[in-house]
């Protein structure tokens, strides 16, 4: 009977694997092709020869990589130096993402926090607030962004007219207009996991640590953070990554001067003056930081997680 | 403090409003050092509110709380030298178990060795050492019931606060642990407050119990005092089974009166005082002080008819019907030694109130 049992049990089992391969397929299917299919197409178009007028040549070249790295003088036939010009670009992008990410976190924590602990039947009504904005397109509201920090914006009015300054701020074109503008398009994506998480989390913790002598900061620190640990990683991620691709922001509010690596891709694809193998090896080195980021998180969080057992 | 003791807890006049909802109306308690107190009450009743005010989660709305003579009504929990037992244990979940018994000594600033030292001892006190490198979410519920006691009483607080501790254990397990608590009271020497709805935990546990209901105390006293000398119908009802049966004072002689049933029969039965001739009010009578018998022997047996037994494993409840409708519900002993005979469904009975034990309350 154990035996019969035990193989109903295995047939029902290839029976429930077949279903869930083929109800899979849709899901595999569209990954494949929305994912894997363009990051591979990248991957082999960073290695061809770029065609004046966009596109490429099928000629297997390394000129994208070499561009990026490689300074060869003025006609190109020096033995290469490294070239700072891109790599500045990059690490332009680097810390304005992670100065994105900090601000949202130091802000949008806090909001995420108040909202969760609103009476539960206001709480939507708060998420929602924080989202109206983003019924509005993120060209629009960037452009819009330009206009508050232009010298006769809105905001330079209210610091001339409170005496706060004597002169107009030169914001617009800066690396602090880009920061703005990187803050404020990507704030949801920490608020909204933030808060998924402090919503969930069990507030007799804290009152638990408060009958145990712990001060609110301690609390905060030692309790509370830990529990809602996952949420701020993924508000983290889901800021840092795109912060670091954005072009709109860097274009519309930061001018020539402060390029990040999203505009320089961007401008690779655009118009006739392109070079497509440069963009998509532009891409290729993106991918690889956030990739070398996340994974040496990840290592780190197991390697905590390995020795708290 | 007025009889010149120093009370671990005093509450005075305590009053908490939630908008225009009262949830305590005045309440006012002494707490003796070293005593195991219960706040006994059906859910809602204030009880919980009432312990999270004397802990620090709850705002006092009017009212004073003292601890061994020190207001502490305004101070925050953190800087109350009381700790609780939480319902759902509120483990920190991703601290070890010695880490979750240590942390409030580590708060309290007594360095991360000695913390440890200590909660090792407490462990072992609860014995729960081998279990000290455990998450919470390892431990079974009984477990995590006795690291949160544990817990609780590592900082030794002057005072330990539990609120339902037990409602979430098996019966076996709670039974268990009801006389844990209770020795542990004892070897710690520390005042518990414990917050429950169930009554025979609380008779079971306490030295003395303070009934609450709908936002007031209604009886203070020990456990014997509450269970047979309940003040109101309120006590006489929620603690243990009880007959209510509505009754007018014939006639009265100190605070022993004739109480008259609806259906023209009598009986003597102590009284609370301030219930005067002609007045109505409640007749409480235990089950288990009435006895069934073949033979009227006293002018107050009633006659009646058995209608139904019901087994109930230690005893045999058995509804009796009396003229004109009324109902008693009769417990007997299930043993052959005991004197009380278990009489058929249909057969016609006496009913003998045991002299002393029928009580008439206010209404």
């Amino acid at each position: 009977m154990a035996g019969g049992a035990a193989g109903g049990g295995s047939t029902q089992g290839d029976t429930y694997k077949e279903v869930r391969t083929w109800l899979l397929l849709p899901t595999w299917a569209t990954l494949s092709i929305l994912v894997l299919v363009p990051v591979l197409l990248m991957l082999v178009y960073s290695f061809l020869t770029k065609e004046f007028r966009g596109g490429v040549i099928w000629e297997f070249s390394f000129a994208a990589y070499d561009q990026f790295f490689c300074d060869r003088g003025l006609f190109g036939d020096e033995p290469c130096s490294i070239e700072w010009t891109y790599i500045t670009i990059f690490w332009r992008s680097i810390w304005q993402a992670g100065l994105a990410t900090i601000l949202s976190l130091f802000i949008g924590f806090p909001t995420a926090y108040f909202i969760a602990t609103r009476p539960a039947h206001v709480r939507p009504l708060w998420v929602f607030l924080i989202t109206i904005p983003y019924w509005v397109n993120l060209l629009i509201r960037t452009v819009s962004m330009r206009f508050m920090l232009r010298e006769e914006g809105p905001l330079n009015n209210v610091l001339v007219w409170s005496g706060l300054t004597d002169a107009p701020l030169q914001m617009i074109n800066t690396n602090f207009a880009v920061q703005i503008g990187l803050f404020y398009s990507y704030l949801p994506f920490m608020v909204l996991p933030v808060y998924a998480a402090v919503e969930r989390y069990n507030f007799s913790l804290s009152e638990a640590a408060a009958d145990l002598y712990a001060s609110k900061w301690t609390t905060l620190r030692r309790i509370v953070l830990p529990a809602v640990k996952p949420g701020v990683i993924a508000g983290c991620i889901l800021v840092f990554v795109p912060s670091l691709g954005a072009f709109l922001a860097p274009d519309l509010l930061g001018g020539a001067k402060n390029f990040m690596i999203g505009s320089l891709i961007e401008e690779q694809f655009k118009g006739n003056a392109g070079n497509w193998p440069f963009g998509a090896a532009a891409s290729m080195i993106l991918l690889s930081v956030v990739l070398i980021i996340l994974t040496i998180y990840a290592r780190q969080q197991a390697r905590a997680g390995g020795k708290e057992r | 403090m007025s009889d010149g003791t120093v009370h671990a807890i005093d509450v005075r006049n305590a009053v908490k409003r939630y908008g225009t909802f009262t949830a305590l109306k005045s309440v006012s308690l002494s707490i003796k050092d070293n005593e195991f107190f219960t706040l006994l009450g059906p859910s809602g009743c204030g009880k919980t509110t009432l312990l999270r005010m004397i802990a620090g989660f709850e705002d006092v709305t009017e009212g004073e709380i003292f601890l061994f003579g020190d207001e502490i009504e305004k101070l925050p929990p953190n800087r109350r030298p009381v700790n609780t037992v939480f319902q759902n244990y509120a483990l920190f979940p991703h601290m070890s178990v010695l880490e979750n018994v240590g942390f409030g000594l580590e708060m309290l600033g007594r360095g991360k060795a000695e913390a440890r030292k200590r909660a090792g001892e407490i462990l072992e006190m609860v014995q729960l050492s081998q279990f000290s490198g455990r998450k919470p979410s390892q431990l079974s519920g009984g477990q995590q019931q006795r690291v949160a006691l544990a817990r609780a009483l590592a900082p030794q607080p002057k005072v330990l606060l539990l609120d339902e501790p037990l409602s979430a254990l098996d019966l076996k397990l709670r039974k268990a642990m009801q006389l844990e608590l209770k020795h542990l009271q004892r070897e710690t020497g520390i005042t518990f407050i414990f917050v429950t709805h169930d009554q025979e935990e609380a008779l079971t546990m306490s030295d003395r119990i303070a009934v609450m209901s709908a936002g007031e105390m209604q009886q203070l006293g020990a456990a014997r005092d509450i269970y047979e000398r309940p003040e109101n119908r309120f006590v006489a009802d929620f603690i243990g089974e009880t007959n209510l049966i509505n009754v007018i004072v014939k006639s009265k002689d100190g605070n022993r009166v004739l109480c008259g049933f609806e259906n023209g029969l009598t009986l003597t039965c102590d009284a609370v005082p301030g219930i005067d001739v002609g007045q109505s009010g409640h007749m409480s009578i235990r089950p288990e002080r009435m006895k069934l018998q073949q033979e009227q022997v006293e002018a107050e047996n009633f006659r009646g008819t058995v209608i139904e037994n019901v087994y109930v494993g230690t005893d045999v409840q058995s509804i009796i019907g009396l003229d004109g409708g009324m109902r008693l519900t009769v417990r007997t002993q299930n043993s052959d030694r005991g004197k009380a005979r278990i009489f058929e469904p249909g057969s016609d009975v006496f009913v003998d109130v045991e002299f002393g034990s029928a009580r008439l309350l206010a209404n």
